[in-house]
């Protein structure tokens, strides 16, 4: 990781609250932090704490109620909905739950079809992303299917499609959550690679501190406020190996 | 900018990687087409079997009787009606035609086949126009111009001889003629005719006594022809006043009240209707059900940057090609039946209506995708990260 480039990824005092029943819920609090290229994160806390609506937000997917976020410059709420559309497909690489690849196209298109998304496919491109894709260990499954391969080399084909389009922001919202353990070390640890030699700035949310072993920092929510950030080596490596 | 060779590419490889079940809703689409198409053909051939003599009139006016509610069986024409009409001026010609439902017995077909024995004036409208053979003459010769579709059922051909079958004061008695003219398909009342000069007509119908006056001869219907048929419907009234006790209209009113002609069109129309309907319900039903299976995949597809409009675009790319593969193979099965289906069987298949059907079934795929591209437009990417409200 290099400390001294400047922040990529930035929240400034992100507000979003839900009325809910007469009642005001603010699932995220105030929230500001800052990720440069090459960072990995990690965002924790307890279920309903905000993580998934903070990386929407990061995402443009949400509007927040106040505040603002901002990647590479450019300030999310100055965008338009068919522009946000278009800086997410240029700008930001997603990493979801489980088996959110498009069925009906084969690993290897899955991942071109970030490039197609922004024009960008070459017969060049597309040899990078095999490349890619051989990184993955999936050299042999470029032409399959997704119900084809098991769950861990499906979360490998969607890092290959977070990734293929050089985007500044990837974010992925529990990518472990269904497989073995094994498998979401193997899953998590490729991520936390291929982030920090691309220059990517990284966002994971996870349940699991197990998974916090690849990661630069750890930012711990509660009730949508940022409650703690580890971010010292010593002390990522205690938490993630302290049995739970 | 939409991405138009994205929205064809994500909508064909869907539907080459899912190919049974994609085939599984062209062949239902195949059928239905087949249904409406051949409904739309029975409806044609059935309206041609009534109207079709009269459509080929070279007349511009029909006269009944006034009593007969413009039922063609129950009008009565005599030779003075003809004649006042022959009087009136800016009328070109007068003809006549007189019906009898007969058998028609040839050599080879003892038990006869039905026709209608249509009585006209030879030269005059009523007498159709032959393709091969020569017109009536005379007006007491035993000569007959028979329809194809005569000549088909019966396999008459030119100067072959056949009877004519009546029942004759109790009695069945038989009249030879000979085809001297085939007419093109000139069917009336869904029967084939043969049509012969009046007073052969007169002497050879079915009556009830065996004695017949040939001059005192009463037609069903008088036929004009005008002068100037840009002026028919002034004609028409004139007609009306100068005339005593008779009902004049143009050709069409008339096909529009032979017995039963209306509710049969109406009925097959109806059908019709309702096949296209279900046709629709079932395509939209398929692809609405097709759509909801996969909005936590559209959502990810909105999500990582994916226009709302190249998904629309590819979902209707999608239901048009399966609807259009489905049509094409419903008009090649329809093609394939009509080649081998019986002359006799009254199915038509007349262009601009098969065109019409073949459009409105192309339609239905984008008109029952209503639905789904509804769905599509409304998932929201925050469905991929399981946050849609
Ligand atoms: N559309 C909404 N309307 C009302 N409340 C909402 C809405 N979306 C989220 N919330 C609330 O915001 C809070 C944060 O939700 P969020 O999904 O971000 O939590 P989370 O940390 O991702 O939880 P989990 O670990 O269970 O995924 C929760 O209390 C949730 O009920
Ligand atoms: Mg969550």
């Amino acid at each position: 990781m290099n400390t001294d480039s400047e922040p990529i990824l930035e929240t400034r005092e992100v507000l979003k609250s839900y009325s809910n029943a007469g009642q005001i819920i603010q699932a995220v609090d105030h929230v500001s932090f800052a990720v440069r290229p090459g960072e990995f994160v990690a965002l924790v806390g307890p279920s309903g704490s905000g993580k998934t609506t903070l990386l929407a937000l990061l995402a443009g997917l949400l509007q927040p109620t106040s505040g603002e976020v901002q990647i590479g410059g450019q300030q999310l709420s100055k965008l338009n909905d068919a522009q946000r559309t278009r800086f997410r497909a240029q700008k930001i690489g997603f990493v979801f739950q489980a088996s959110n690849l498009v069925p009906y196209l084969t690993a290897q298109e899955n991942v071109e079809l970030m490039l197609k998304l922004n024009g960008t496919l070459t017969r060049e491109r597309a040899a990078r992303v095999r490349e890619l894709l051989a990184r993955l260990g999936l050299e042999t499954r470029l032409k399959n299917l997704p119900a084809q391969m098991s769950g861990g080399q499906q979360q490998r084909v969607a890092i290959a499609r977070a990734l293929a389009h050089q985007p500044d922001v990837v974010l992925a919202d529990e990518p472990t959550a269904s497989l073995d353990t094994e498998r979401a070390f193997q899953v998590v640890q490729t991520l936390g690679d291929l982030i920090h030699e691309q220059q990517r700035a990284g966002i994971m949310v996870t349940h699991d501190l197990r998974m916090c072993r690849w990661v630069d920092r750890i930012v711990r929510m509660t009730d949508g406020r940022i409650a703690e950030v580890v971010d010292s080596p010593q002390e990522i490596l205690a938490l993630s190996t302290t049995t739970h | 900018m939409l991405s138009l060779p994205l929205s064809f590419e994500l909508a064909l490889l869907e539907v080459w990687r899912n190919k049974s079940r994609f085939l599984l809703i062209s062949t239902v689409v195949a059928f239905i087409t087949l249904l409406v198409l051949f409904t739309a053909g029975l409806a044609e051939g059935l309206g041609l079997g009534n109207r079709e003599y009269i459509q080929n009139l070279r007349a511009d006016a029909l006269v009944y009787s006034d009593k007969s509610e413009l039922f063609v069986s129950a009008s009565r024409i005599t030779q003075k009606t003809l004649r006042d009409l022959r009087n009136i001026s800016g009328v070109d010609a007068v003809g006549a035609i007189a019906w009898a439902p007969v058998a028609l017995v040839t050599a080879n077909n003892s038990v006869g086949v039905k026709v209608q024995l249509g009585g006209v004036i030879p030269g005059q409208p009523g007498e159709p126009e032959v393709v091969e053979g020569s017109q009536l003459s005379g007006k007491r010769e035993n000569v007959a111009i028979i329809d194809r579709s005569t000549a088909i059922r019966t396999g008459l051909k030119l100067g072959d001889k056949f009877q004519i079958r009546s029942v004759v004061a109790r009695k069945d008695e038989l009249y030879e003629f000979t085809v001297v003219g085939l007419a093109g398909s000139q069917q009336y009342s869904l029967q084939s005719t043969v049509f012969v000069p009046y007073q052969s007509w007169e002497k050879s119908r079915p009556r009830a006594q065996l004695e017949t006056d040939v001059d005192a001869i009463v037609f069903n219907l008088g036929l004009v022809r005008l002068s100037d048929p840009t002026n028919a419907a002034s004609m028409r009234r004139q007609i009306v006043q100068s005339v005593d006790e008779v009902l004049v209209v143009d050709k069409q009113t008339a096909w529009e009240n032979t017995p039963g002609y209306g509710p049969q069109q109406s009925t097959l129309s109806l059908q019709r209707g309702f096949t296209l309907l279900i046709a629709l319900i079932v395509v939209g039903s398929f692809f609405r059900i097709q759509t909801l299976q996969k909005v936590a995949q559209v959502g990810v597809l909105k999500a990582i940057g994916t226009r709302s409009g190249t998904i629309v675009l590819a979902s209707l790319i999608q239901i048009f090609a399966v609807t259009a593969i489905g049509v094409l193979f419903g008009v090649l099965a329809t093609l394939g039946l009509a080649a081998v289906i019986p002359p006799t069987v009254p199915i038509r298949f007349d262009g601009s209506t098969f065109a019409s059907t073949v459009v409105l079934m192309l339609m239905i795929g984008p008109l029952g995708g209503l639905v789904s591209v509804q769905v599509l437009l409304k998932t929201e990417p925050l469905r991929a990260l399981g946050l849609a409200s």
